[in-house]
């Protein structure tokens, strides 16, 4: 940052500022292009030092990945529980925020602010006793046990309630006088309107969800029911030297993630600069 | 979604009269926030309770609990190596907080201009932002891999040896720090750059013909304008720092020889390790604690230094 005042009378020609932001741009993606390279390395190419680049890409990696672990399921397994948790939240936090934001109905405060305290709350305090109800609802080591806790967030709740605020109240009101039930409302009328926010949290719920470790960590253990977040932890302890097939693991790992950033970085950057959460 | 179909016809509902619900308001709210409610409150509050309860037991979550009253708080006065983690925890977020902090300001920055390639620049920055913490470690392992990574081949082009990092007790702690400034750095960045592009220019522009230079309008204008999300991410930031876990996990399991063991993961290990659960639930009590706390502080500083200002 010492270069801020040179720029500033030379605006014809390329800026000065490419000077900080090209090293800048090229350290902050180095890590994540050396994955791809090293993915695309033999073994042989990660045990020269100084490192090189290979000579030519060997894409042998992938299949290895594939092939040695049960990866496809892996990533299967994170789909279902994200995909499921992002219809999850935006059928429920829709109801609720809703309810939150235009019936006045006995207790609604006190719930929403109750609610709302559970944000506040660390997942470690929670983590044991959750385990202890998915153990008594026979659930540890199954889907279900990473999909319902995070079926329904206070996030999301609080999320779609301000935005239900912020939109006008005779919409609604013509289509009641006219003979609308609530939920007709809700789905004709108001969801429509809603498509910015819907978008911001199903983006950040697919994203919390996909690179989830902690709980997946605790609740499954056997390889059909692991993310592939926990099937790469494992798969590291296990090959922890094989760094180009651990590199095409990882890169697999990302690659839905990465693949929705760059085609939507735009929703991405505001959804997550106008929620402020990752 | 049978919630849902009651609130179809609240009237209806209403005239069977069910419980003690009288209007039709009544029933329509609660029916809406029912499945949300009871996912919530089976998996948040209920859990919240629950672990203020097992840290008074003896559990090894397997065989039923026994009461242990205050046993667990009164051993962890007591233990030598929470209090370790505890200090290595502080290390790690007096270091990781300021370091991403003023990282992030100073390349939003830097990222706040018109010029060819910007969203180049600003792909390469924000790309970790949606980087796993699992793929992050895994990387950051083989970059930082004493014997052939990345980063030790860079020294040696400058003549510095090779250096351990996560393999190093020395180096550990710190080696975390720099990899999870790299993971945080462009979520503040990111932040920081929708905030700095909401600051007016002809604010700027009245500022540069008043004579002040543009890193002076940077540091006397903008930064200030800003400072609302300054306090944002200091207490986002803080209360991640004190939940630092899964890095550890991938890249160092908390060692060599402790040297990296923060809270969170010592609380892992004695849940999950020595099946010390009840132990580990008056850790998590104690650190939901000092984040709420902490947290109330920095508001609490921050609005004064707004008001000050």
């Amino acid at each position: 940052m010492t270069g801020t005042r040179s720029g500033s009378r030379v605006s014809r020609l390329p800026s000065a500022w490419h000077l900080v932001l090209l090293p800048l741009a090229l350290v902050m993606a180095a890590p994540l292009l050396w994955m791809f390279v090293t993915s695309v390395s033999t073994r042989e190419d990660t045990q020269r030092f100084p490192p090189s680049l290979p000579s030519s890409p060997h894409w042998s990696n992938y299949s290895a990945v594939w092939e040695q672990q049960p990866f496809g399921q892996w990533l299967a397994n994170s789909a279902v529980v994200a995909v499921v948790c992002v219809a999850g939240n935006l059928v429920f936090c829709s109801l609720a925020g809703y309810a939150f934001a235009r019936i006045r109905f006995r207790g609604s405060r006190p719930l929403f602010l109750l609610l709302l305290a559970t944000l506040m709350v660390p997942f470690q305090v929670v983590m044991l006793p959750t385990l202890l109800i998915v153990k008594h609802l026979g659930l540890v080591d199954t889907l279900p046990a990473l999909i319902l806790p995070n079926l329904a967030t206070p996030f999301g709740i609080y999320l779609l309630r301000q935005f239900f605020l912020a939109l006008p109240r005779d919409l609604e009101e013509a289509a009641r006088i006219d003979g609308a039930g609530r939920l007709r409302v809700l789905t004709a009328v108001l969801l429509p309107l809603m498509g910015p926010p819907l978008a911001t949290l199903a983006v950040l719920t697919f994203l919390t969800s996909w690179n989830d470790f902690l709980w997946p960590l605790v609740v499954t253990s056997s390889s059909q029911v692991m993310t592939v977040q926990l099937g790469l932890a494992t798969f590291q302890s296990a090959h922890f030297t094989n760094w180009p097939v651990l590199m095409a693991g990882t890169m697999l790992s990302q690659l839905p993630v990465l693949a929705l950033f760059l085609v939507g970085q735009r929703w991405f950057v505001r959804s997550i600069a106008t929620t402020g959460l990752r | 979604m049978s919630a849902g179909l009651a609130a179809r016809s609240p009237a209806t509902a209403a005239r069977r009269g069910r419980g003690g619900l009288r209007t039709a308001d009544d029933v329509a709210g609660w029916s809406l926030v029912a499945p949300g409610t009871v996912l919530i409150g089976l998996f948040g509050l209920v859990p919240v309770v629950w672990s203020f309860v097992l840290s008074f037991q003896t559990n090894d979550l397997q065989t039923p609990a026994t009461w242990a009253g205050t046993k667990n708080y009164r051993q962890l006065v007591h233990d030598p190596l929470l209090h370790q983690a505890i200090r290595h925890t502080l290390v790690y977020s007096v270091l990781f907080v300021p370091l991403t902090l003023v990282g992030s300001l100073l390349v939003a920055g830097a990222l706040n201009r018109r010029i060819r390639g910007i969203s180049i620049y600003r792909l390469a920055v924000f790309v970790p932002v949606v980087t796993s913490t699992v793929a992050t470690g895994v990387i950051f392992s083989w970059l930082l891999d004493p014997q052939f990574g990345l980063l030790n081949a860079g020294l040696a082009e400058v003549g510095v040896p090779s250096q351990g990092f996560f393999s190093s007790p020395d180096q550990a702690l710190f080696a975390v720090v720099g990899m999870t400034v790299w993971g945080w750095i462009g979520f503040g960045a990111l932040i920081y750059l929708a905030a700095l592009q909401s600051v007016p220019q002809d604010l700027l522009e009245a500022a540069q013909l008043d004579g002040c230079t543009r890193a002076g309008a940077f540091w006397r204008i903008q930064v200030p304008l800003v400072r609302p999300v300054t306090a944002f991410l200091l207490v986002w930031l803080t209360i991640n720092a004190l939940q630092l876990f899964d890095e550890v996990y991938v890249t160092t399991k908390g060692g060599p020889l402790h040297a990296s063991t923060v809270v969170v993961y010592y609380l892992w290990q004695q849940a999950f390790a020595y099946f010390h659960a009840g132990y580990a639930a008056a850790i998590s009590v104690v650190l939901f604690l000092v984040i709420a706390v902490v947290t109330l502080v920095q508001l609490r500083l921050t609005r004064d230094a707004e008001d000050g200002g």
